[in-house]
């Protein structure tokens, strides 16, 4: 018996494995690098690795954008159109949230625990805050995170497909449970997250298990020939077919399988928030798209019924609940599943249309979703002293470092927090507001250029009932964006005079009369989001609020800034100019078979 | 002038420049926002006119100063620009009306001497929306209709919310929704009209979606789709109730844009949009926008008898004014669809003219309640006698612009549906009722001691009324050439929709 070694194209292969072995190297930099130098070198690895793998792709696309694709790894991994769009599309959004991750405030202080290990509230957390310890595990968790994403919509075989999920997702959740504040709630969310993801893999591997029973194979194409013949295993054909795609459902947080996104959205360090809503959504529905596309259109009929259901259930309930949160993390969260029910509705058009169309899609969310945590980050709770309940947002700037360490706590992430936002911090307000707008999908946003694809796509598909919901539950959702505007621009901050901010503004009587009348008698749905819970979390623990706190805008590094301000560029560039981008994508959206 | 220039491009990009260099202005320059945004819409106003020299009168059936690009072409996007009489008409109305908002503006939101940081916003928030109301007369493609349409919600939604009354975040949210919501049907609508045309890359083209062979069921429910859109925007019963509270809550100025110009996009879009496009559908079903249309003449004249709010009242009278239009638009004669197409002109700046007048007397007494008025015409005998004439204007009385379109309107639609046209006549009645009623509370009687010591017109609020005022005169006695414009699209959309006309033999003698 003779062993082959596999032939391996690596220069295929080459945006992976670029990323991955950054990773690596980025652990043996934990080991080896002494710690005054570690931060630097990890950027330099954490940032170099997408950079790398942009290049690596635009190297790889002309080829395959002519020749259709190659498989790799004696057909383990297919790199065609759509693997290369995607694995742009995760560079392109890891370098966007790297930005973020790697952002720190003023006084030096970013998103992760000192030391994940030491227990909450401890002496031992204290010891290691004060002496300055950071956690740069981050970034090689980060890029093997991102690199498992970069392989799961290029597989070619069921089990590469598991491996490369679990790659993906065992990092997330350890980079879930990091977070610098609310440690208890990261925690939480990690063990959440653990718990139902390990849940959605053993449905997943099952969903193997039987379609290997089915057809006595692994590879796609395999199976898509084997279900081609009628067989009196067609059950056990359509029990798999459903349970691989629940596993992947999951991921991409599509209702009944979405109950752990808004936890672990709440409770990650918001950087980690926004990395993976944008990266593993992208790298999940490449997947989704590649399976469902190439193993089961011999399924379709089946297959259609189970997954109109679960679009039209994520479209619903997403933008149903999202109506009533009060956390803006929370909000992201549910939006996010309505999003995805917007996308599956793309996946279900079954034509090249439709791949194109949610490729888009998945470029124009994932860039306006790292920019809106990426503000959420930025917008934090701030203690005042009870004398003075009206502190200007400038004078923060002029505070000192410790006055700011003391003072400056973690987001400010109850929605009544966020009321006169646009007033004090006009920049970053409106950067905000235009990736709800997108997210609403309001035209000369990209978003409204994503729903408009994915809608056609499905209506031409036939699918005209599932945009028909789309459509109802996008204007339901203009409903609980619009309301953030409404409070970032026409809500009054508590316990600022309305009348300051605006000075010598109103001379036309009935104006200021019903501003003040308005600020005291509050009427309105807004007002009354202002709970006692307005103001939370000051310590590490969930603990109760010692001070009065209102709400600014932490100065910090201004890599945020600059990921915030390149998503709101892209946001506006997409919306109006798309043609490029849109060619781009549709000359390539082919799978290889 | 050449019409081979870009005028309709430069008209949309011209506002766009001037609201940026409002909003990153130099520190130095923002004192001044108020004369660099009339300056911008004065000239505005002066490249209009070019585009009018450019445009030949003539032949105002056909779409004239016409641009096509590519714009996105895997959707089948294009970018096409192009007007017809009407369009043009109506471009006109919005470019002469913004000059006026931003004059009115100039005491609604400042304090007299300095420019605050609000009213930077509004003025240039103003000047977007110009923008976008020019495209969206003037766009050719139904994807570049839709976008606009959506997207001039954005302004109009912080104009209201973020400068209105006490109420004013609920009226901006529900104006949002409502129009939200009609318009995302309409987007169901726009990509199974596309999918149903020849597609392409150019496929959202008007010309190339005209006169397809839809199948029966398709056709109706793309109108249905369409029109209830237009309908919310217009607004018709029984989905009207937005205008009244963003009216009432909105600044003068705004409501000014809102009722007098944006709501146009309503009737426009049903002339331009639905009749060519859905022919048979539309001949389907004029029946029920018919009685929807006098439904709303007659609903919206009676609420606004009973209305306390002084704008709200003007709201009232424009939801009914709009069933008029609607009624002469799915009346199918030349006449009535040439008395609508103007009708929307004179709405335009009669109901501007109201709201700009009432606005001037809101901000003197602090209320919009009628109750809280009393005995002004001693007190401000000049704002006394142009509230008079734009109320005038809005019963239509003979001699005003508006007499003549809604005399064309109530003339074309009798020749086809007498019943429809007689019960519509009532709303002449009941407009007499609400406007001289209105008069009769605010400014005859005894002057009541609040409003004593009032100052009468000022300098600054007589040139912004006078335009509009003069521009109802002239177009009252000499309606020729504004009928030239709009009298040969009317016979070309008739052509298009495939229905006879029905001459109405009263009516040229009345013209003049």
């Amino acid at each position: 018996m003779s062993f082959t070694a596999p032939e391996i194209a690596w220069g295929a292969l080459s945006p992976v494995v670029i990323v991955l072995v950054a990773g690596i190297v980025g652990v043996l930099v934990e080991a080896f690098v002494p710690d005054r130098a570690r931060r630097a070198a990890q950027l330099v690895l954490a940032f170099g690795a997408p950079v790398g793998a942009i290049v690596a792709v635009a190297a790889l696309w002309d080829g395959v954008s002519s020749s259709g694709g190659t498989d790799v790894l004696d057909g383990s991994l297919l790199v065609d159109g759509p693997t290369l769009v995607i694995q742009g599309v995760i560079a392109v959004l890891t370098l966007l949230a790297l930005l973020v991750v790697a952002d720190r405030t003023a006084t030096g202080e970013d998103a992760f625990a000192p030391t994940a290990a030491s227990i909450p509230g401890s002496d031992y957390e204290e010891l290691a805050r004060r002496k300055g310890l950071t956690q740069t595990e981050v970034y090689p968790l980060l890029l093997l995170a991102t690199g498992g994403m970069m392989i799961l919509p290029a597989t070619g075989d069921l089990l590469t497909l598991f491996v490369a999920l679990e790659v993906l997702s065992l990092p997330l959740y350890l980079l879930t449970g990091m977070a610098r504040r609310r440690r208890l709630l990261s925690q939480e969310a990690a063990l959440k997250y653990f718990l139902l993801g390990a849940f959605a893999s053993a449905l997943l591997i099952f969903g193997v298990a039987l379609v290997y029973g089915y057809s006595g194979t692994l590879r796609y194409s395999e199976i898509a020939a084997a279900t081609g013949t009628p067989s009196a295993l067609d059950p056990l054909l359509l029990v798999g077919a459903v349970l691989l795609l629940v596993g992947l459902l999951f991921k991409v947080g599509a209702v009944p399988f979405h109950s752990w996104t808004p936890d672990a959205y709440q409770g990650a360090p918001t950087p980690i928030t926004g990395f993976m809503a944008a990266c593993t959504k992208v790298a999940a529905f490449g997947a989704l798209l590649r399976v469902y596309y190439t193993i089961f259109p011999g399924l379709q009929w089946d297959l259609d019924v189970f997954l109109w259901t679960v679009a039209i259930a994520t479209m619903v309930v997403g933008t149903v609940v999202a109506l009533v949160q009060t956390d803006i993390k929370r909000l992201l969260a549910y939006s996010s599943i309505a999003h995805a029910g917007f996308i599956l509705t793309g996946v279900v058009a079954l034509d090249e249309a439709g791949i194109s169309a949610v490729l888009f899609y998945l470029l124009v969310y994932g860039v306006a979703t790292v920019g809106a945590f990426g503000v959420v980050w930025l917008v934090r709770e701030r203690t005042v002293p009870q004398a003075s309940t009206d502190v200007a947002a400038d004078e923060l700037a002029e505070a000192g470092d410790e006055d700011l360490r003391t003072s400056v706590l973690g987001e400010a992430t109850h929605l009544s927090q966020w009321a006169g936002l646009g007033r004090t911090h006009p920049a970053l307000a409106g950067a905000f507001a235009l990736f709800l707008l997108s997210f609403a999908g309001i035209p000369l946003t990209a978003g409204f250029i994503g729903k408009f694809a994915v809608f056609s796509a499905a209506v031409d598909g036939g699918a005209w009932p599932l945009a028909l919901v789309g459509v109802l539950s996008s204007a339901a959702a203009a409903f609980f964006y619009v309301r953030i505007i409404v409070l970032m621009y026409f809500t009054p901050a508590p316990g600022r005079d309305d009348a300051a901010v605006e000075p010598s503004d109103e001379d036309a009587a009935p104006v200021v009369e019903s501003r003040a009348s308005d600020e005291n008698a509050a009427p309105g749905e807004d007002v009354a989001l202002a709970g006692a819970d307005g103001s939370s979390a000051v310590a590490t623990l969930v603990a109760a609020p010692t001070a009065t706190t209102t709400t600014t805008v932490v100065p910090s590094e201004g890599l945020a800034a600059v990921a915030i301000a390149v998503a709101a560029v892209l946001t506006v560039v997409l919306g109006v100019f798309p043609t490029p981008v849109l060619d781009l994508i549709s000359d390539v959206a082919r799978f290889l078979p | 002038m050449s019409p081979d220039f870009p005028w309709l491009t430069t008209l949309i990009a011209w506002p766009v420049l001037g609201a940026l260099v409002l909003w990153f202005a130099p520190r130095a320059l923002r004192p001044r926002a108020r004369v660099v945004a009339l300056g911008v819409a004065l000239v505005e106003l002066v490249l209009l006119g070019l585009a009018l020299t450019a445009f030949d009168t003539a032949d105002a059936g056909t779409v004239q100063l016409t641009e096509t690009h590519r714009w996105i072409p895997a959707i089948g996007a294009s970018y096409a620009v192009g007007v017809d009489g009407v369009g043009l008409a109506l471009i006109a109305m919005s470019v002469l009306l913004v000059p006026l908002v931003v004059l009115a503006a100039w005491r609604e939101q400042g304090s007299g001497t300095t420019t605050s940081d609000a009213l930077r916003h509004y003025l240039a928030l103003a000047l977007v929306l110009e923008a976008f109301i020019v495209a969206v007369f003037a766009a050719r493609d139904v994807f570049l209709f839709y976008v606009l349409f959506e997207a001039m919600l954005i302004p109009v939604y912080f104009m209201i919310g973020g400068y209105g009354g006490a109420e004013r975040r609920y009226a901006a949210v529900k104006f949002l929704l409502y129009s939200l919501a009609g318009g995302l049907i309409m987007l169901v609508g726009v990509i199974a009209l596309y999918l149903q045309g020849p597609r392409g890359e150019d496929g959202f083209l008007t010309e190339k979606l005209t006169g397809l062979d839809l199948p029966t069921g398709t056709e109706r429910w793309l109108f249905v789709a369409f029109f209830i859109a237009f309908a919310i925007k217009a607004p018709m019963f029984p989905v009207h109730t937005w205008l009244p509270d963003a009216a009432e809550q909105a600044p003068a100025g705004t409501s000014t844009l809102l009722v007098g110009v944006l709501d146009k996009v309503g009737t426009f879009g049903m002339l331009t949009l639905c009749l060519p496009l859905f022919p048979q559908a539309s001949r389907w079903a004029a029946p029920v926008v018919i009685v929807l249309a006098v439904v709303s003449i007659l609903y919206g004249a009676l609420l606004a008898i009973g209305q306390k709010d002084l704008m709200r009242l003007i709201a009232y009278t424009s939801v009914s004014h709009f069933g008029f239009i609607v009624l002469g638009i799915f009346a199918f004669t030349s006449t009535s669809v040439a008395g609508s197409s103007f009708y929307m002109v004179n709405h335009g700046l009669s109901t501007g003219a109201l709201f700009l007048i009432a606005g001037f007397l809101v901000a003197r007494r602090g209320s919009q309640q009628i109750d809280a008025f009393g005995g002004l015409q001693k007190v401000v005998p000049v704002l006394a006698g142009l509230f008079l004439v734009a109320g005038l204007s809005a019963l239509s009385l003979p001699g005003l612009s508006t007499f003549v379109s809604e005399f064309m309107v109530i003339v074309g639609t009798f020749a086809r549906h007498p019943a429809a046209a007689v019960v519509a006549t009532l709303g002449v009645v009941l407009a007499a009722i609400y406007v001289l009623w209105t008069y009769q509370r605010i400014f005859t009687g005894p002057p009541r001691e609040e409003v004593a010591g009032f100052r009468d017109v000022t300098a600054t609020e007589r040139w912004a009324v006078a335009p509009l005022v003069a521009a109802m005169l002239v177009l009252g006695f000499v309606p020729g050439p504004a009928l030239d414009l709009v009298r040969p699209p009317a016979s070309v959309t008739l052509d298009v929709v495939g229905v006879q006309d029905v001459p109405a033999a009263a009516l040229e003698g009345s013209d003049q």
